[in-house]
């Protein structure tokens, strides 16, 4: 039943968004990690949707099917007295950019949204159609 | 005075909320889908989808082409079972390759639900109509 079906789409929405959101908290908590814990500087983490259609019905929902860094290049900041400086005094930190992160963040939050709305409508027009004849 | 083909209103409101059910989920997986990379808008015609139901329930009595030989085609209407997906036509096309505009999205769905609503209500009121002539009382 295509109204059904609307409640899986819907919840796959969430849980992708939900794993965007996941990964810009992560870069903004990282965004001054000069090292991880296998000593290389943190890099900003991107998700990859791909919607996932559906065999008997006309609707796809999406996945997150990969999680990439991001290969922009690292900020250079000079701080001689740091532990990881190079000869010249200049250290690797995170290309995290926190306006980015934040723009992202709000469109993610926004696509949420739209996604509970959607599930919250499919909800009414579930009971109404059970209520029919009544 | 040119009538369409009458339609028993049980018949027609029961294709009408199918084809709005199917519409609603294919609008629901567009809002879903509006930052997948690569994804295209889908929609349905509804007026010509909902014409070609009621047609094909039309013909649904009428007599299948005998079948004698492993050669021989079994006739179909041209009518398809299933409502033709089409793809929509993007008025800002993004980089990414993904035709969703979420407002036009969003009205259309909102609208569609609204008309699912409709479609229950008339449905509704056809059945109490029905069942107050079996029973003869206005319930």
């Amino acid at each position: 039943m295509s109204l059904l079906s609307t409640f899986n789409i819907g919840a796959s929405g969430m849980s992708a968004q939900s794993l965007r959101l996941n990964t810009i908290a992560s870069n903004i908590a990282n965004a001054e990690s000069s090292s991880g814990p296998d000593g290389r500087t943190y890099r900003a983490h991107r998700v990859v949707f791909t919607s996932t259609p559906n065999a008997n019905s006309p609707g796809s929902g999406v996945a997150v099917s990969n999680i990439v860094e991001s290969d922009a290049p690292l900020r250079r900041e000079y701080r001689p007295g740091h532990p990881k400086a190079d000869a010249n005094g200049y250290v690797d930190m995170p290309n995290v950019n926190p306006v980015e992160e934040m723009v992202d963040m709000i469109s993610a939050s926004r696509s949420y949204q739209t996604n509970v709305q959607m599930m919250n409508v499919s909800r009414q027009l579930v009971l109404a159609t059970l209520d029919l004849g009544k | 005075m040119n009538v369409g083909p009458q339609f028993d209103p049980l018949d027609f409101g029961e294709a009408a909320l199918k084809l709005r059910t199917y519409r609603h989920e294919i609008l629901g997986s567009n809002l879903t889908n509006a930052d997948t990379p690569g994804y295209k808008a889908r929609d349905i015609d509804f007026s010509k989808s909902l014409q070609n139901e009621l047609l094909q329930r039309n013909h649904a009595d009428t007599m299948p082409m005998e079948v004698t030989s492993k050669g021989h085609y079994q006739f179909n209407s041209s009518i398809s079972n299933q409502p033709n997906l089409l793809y929509r036509v993007p008025n800002q096309p993004s980089m990414d390759g993904n035709t969703v505009d979420p407002d036009i999205e969003l009205g259309e769905f909102s609208k569609n639900a609204l008309m699912t609503q409709a479609a229950i209500t008339f449905l509704t009121g056809t059945i109490k109509s029905r069942l107050s002539a079996i029973t003869g009382q206005s319930s």
